[in-house]
């Protein structure tokens, strides 16, 4: 905390018994950050930035919304038509949501491709895979609310996976239930959790750039900074570039708000839930398809092990492994840029996903239901065969001596 | 604790057992009470009274023909209420000894032969099947088609094909005259 001065007496007496200012100069001006970060390094803020707008979206939203299944989605009705602009707060939250998942979707592949999870950033990687899975319980939750025909069905269909686990299967869906079906009591407490979770989301945040300031930021040659000559302090370069990135993005969010803003949605949704009648064709929020199709991709039963419990194992299955991945990756060399096989495994790796979240969208008929069997075992053999058998027989590219030394070489 | 002499040196094994187990029961206690003090909120969260006191439904059989069936709420879900007609009292005997998923015999899931009274939730993953109403698709085996991912269930309610475990389960229910019942 050495760079902060000030000739302003209030703000030593203050920063003498609380260091916040020094905190900020030392973690948001001066932090040493690498000189040749790319735009894929924007997308960590950007998500920070969605996750404000969530928060204050949401804070106005509960001023106008009724938690009771007879009002709930008269409740959402009436903002979208009676409330002062209260089409655009919802329609912001509802983008918002989808927006906050592109964004942690890029910074996640991000990390895949820059090897930003080897160490000594596993911890920082963890803690992210935590506030993802946050971000999915929240996201889930705040789908209930509006109690259309989606939200009570796509309630009913998630908590049921947890019928799926033997013996305490069913006293676990009656717990989270509170009652014998998705009802008013799981309502209440949904709404009860989806304020919660968001700020347990910012908590972790806070860990996430704690865990990050500790260890520094990666770059896209995967080599650590070595001195004063390949880093720059955070501000105003970055901070100007973050901005930049937040008014691309603005654009983008926006045009979605105001041009398409039920492009994300189901027409389904709109209908009141009806507890008598499911939809013909019921389908997760987009962000959880590919680990929907993974679930469904389980049809047989495998000598005691049903078949819906082999598909939920391997559902969570499917996030967990990514804790080891640092592990399962066994090259010691980070930037996929210094990768050539490694490369063009990501790029499968990508495809992989997006064809999983086109099956689990579709209904489940042949050929998909191969398509996803094949794409769910491409999944996990990408990180228990490919990752580690790659690190051993890849040669990687000579390594450049440090951040300086490469981008001088560039510009050269 | 005067005595810093001793404090500094705890070399004495005697002294030392004793704070560990003054250490052990107090984690042990607070463990406990952690516990205690933390399963009124879980339990909060089961059932309430007034939610199990909504827990039976009468139902009136007389206008139902055979070959219909109506569905009624019972704790919130779907009842299946369905006279069958002979044809589907005889596949459903029959195939008792096909080959079932969930082995029960069609006799054992009904009090009289013409009344089948299952809760309508598929046992895969809690949709609501298809089969009540006249256009619907009532699947391979003449009883329910669930939409959601492909359940069959026959005119016993048993499940015969796609990913659901468990036959649609039978409640609890008992004949409160020769026409009306009372589930739960
Ligand atoms: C991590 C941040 C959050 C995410 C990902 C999220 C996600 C969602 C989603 C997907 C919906 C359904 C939108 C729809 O289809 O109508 C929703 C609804 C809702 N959320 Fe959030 N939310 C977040 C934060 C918050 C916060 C902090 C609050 C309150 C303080 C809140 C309050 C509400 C309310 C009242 C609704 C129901 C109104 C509606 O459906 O538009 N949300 N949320
Ligand atoms: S819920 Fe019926 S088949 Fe999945």
């Amino acid at each position: 905390m050495s760079g902060f001065q000030t000739n302003n007496k209030v703000i030593s007496w203050l920063d003498e018994r609380l260091p916040i200012f020094s905190m900020m100069q030392h973690s948001a001006i001066e932090y040493p950050t690498p000189r040749n970060l790319n735009y894929w390094w924007n997308f960590g803020s950007l998500a920070a930035f969605v996750l404000v707008v969530m928060l204050l979206t949401g804070i106005f939203l509960v001023m106008n919304y009724s938690s009771h299944t007879s009002l709930a989605f008269d409740s959402v009705e009436r903002i979208m038509r009676d409330v002062n602009y209260g089409w655009l707060i919802r329609y912001l939250h509802m983008n918002g949501a989808s927006m906050f998942f592109i964004l942690v979707y890029i910074h996640m592949f991000r990390n895949l491709y820059y090897g930003s999870y080897k160490a000594p950033r596993e911890v920082l990687w963890w803690v992210g895979i935590i506030i993802y899975l946050a971000m999915m319980a929240t996201g889930f939750l705040g789908y209930v609310l509006p109690w259309g025909q989606m939200s009570f069905w796509g309630a009913t269909v998630i908590t049921n996976l947890f019928s799926a686990f033997p013996v305490v299967g069913q006293s676990i869906v009656t717990l989270l239930w509170g009652g014998f079906s998705v009802d008013n009591p799981t309502l209440n407490r949904f709404f009860s959790l989806h304020y919660l979770l968001p700020f347990v989301i910012v908590g972790l945040v806070v860990v996430h750039v704690w865990a990050l300031h500790t260890v520094r930021s990666n770059n896209p040659l995967g080599v650590e900074m070595k001195g004063e000559a390949d880093s720059i302090p955070f501000h105003p370069y970055y901070t100007i570039k973050d901005l930049f990135g937040i008014g691309l993005f603005l654009m983008f969010f926006l045009a979605f708000v105001f041009w398409a803003p039920n492009f994300f949605g189901e027409p389904d949704n709109y209908i009141p839930a009806n507890p008598m009648v499911t939809p013909p064709h019921i389908v997760p929020e987009w962000y959880y398809l590919p680990f929907y199709a993974i679930l469904r991709s389980f049809t047989m039963d495998l000598w005691i092990i049903p078949a819906k419990l082999q598909g939920v194992v391997a559902m969570f299955a499917a996030i967990l492994i990514l804790f080891f991945l640092p592990w399962l990756d066994t090259s010691k060399v980070r930037s996929a840029k210094f990768r050539p096989i490694y490369r063009q495994f990501f790029w499968l790796f990508l495809v992989d996903c997006l064809v999983l979240g086109y099956v689990g969208g579709k209904p489940a008929e042949e050929p998909l239901v191969t398509i996803g069997q094949l794409g769910t075992a491409y999944y996990f053999a990408h990180f228990l065969i490919i990752m580690p058998l790659l690190g051993k027989l890849e040669k990687p590219k000579p390594l450049p001596a440090s951040i300086s030394a490469a981008v001088l070489k560039e510009k050269a | 604790m005067a005595d810093s002499a001793t404090h500094a040196q705890p070399s004495s094994t005697d002294g030392q057992s004793r704070r560990d187990f003054l250490l052990y029961s107090t984690i042990a206690v607070g463990a406990v009470g952690t516990a205690a003090a933390l399963w009124p909120f879980v339990h909060s969260m089961n059932p309430a009274a007034d939610t199990l006191a909504l827990s039976t439904t009468d139902v009136d059989l007389a206008a139902i023909q055979p070959g219909q069936a109506i569905t009624v709420v019972w704790q919130g879900k779907p009842v299946f209420v369905r006279h069958r007609t002979e044809e589907d009292i005889a596949l459903a005997t029959k195939d008792d000894s096909a080959e079932l998923r969930d082995k029960m015999a069609d006799a054992t899931r009904v009090q009289k032969p013409e009344w089948l009274i299952v809760v309508g939730v598929c046992t895969h993953l809690g949709c609501v099947p298809l089969g009540q109403k006249a256009g619907d698709p009532k699947g391979d085996f003449g009883g329910w088609f669930c939409p959601c991912h492909g359940s069959h269930y026959d005119t016993s309610g048993r499940i015969r094909k796609g990913p659901a475990p468990l036959n649609l389960p039978v409640p609890k229910y008992s004949f409160t005259s020769d026409t009306t019942i009372r589930i739960g």
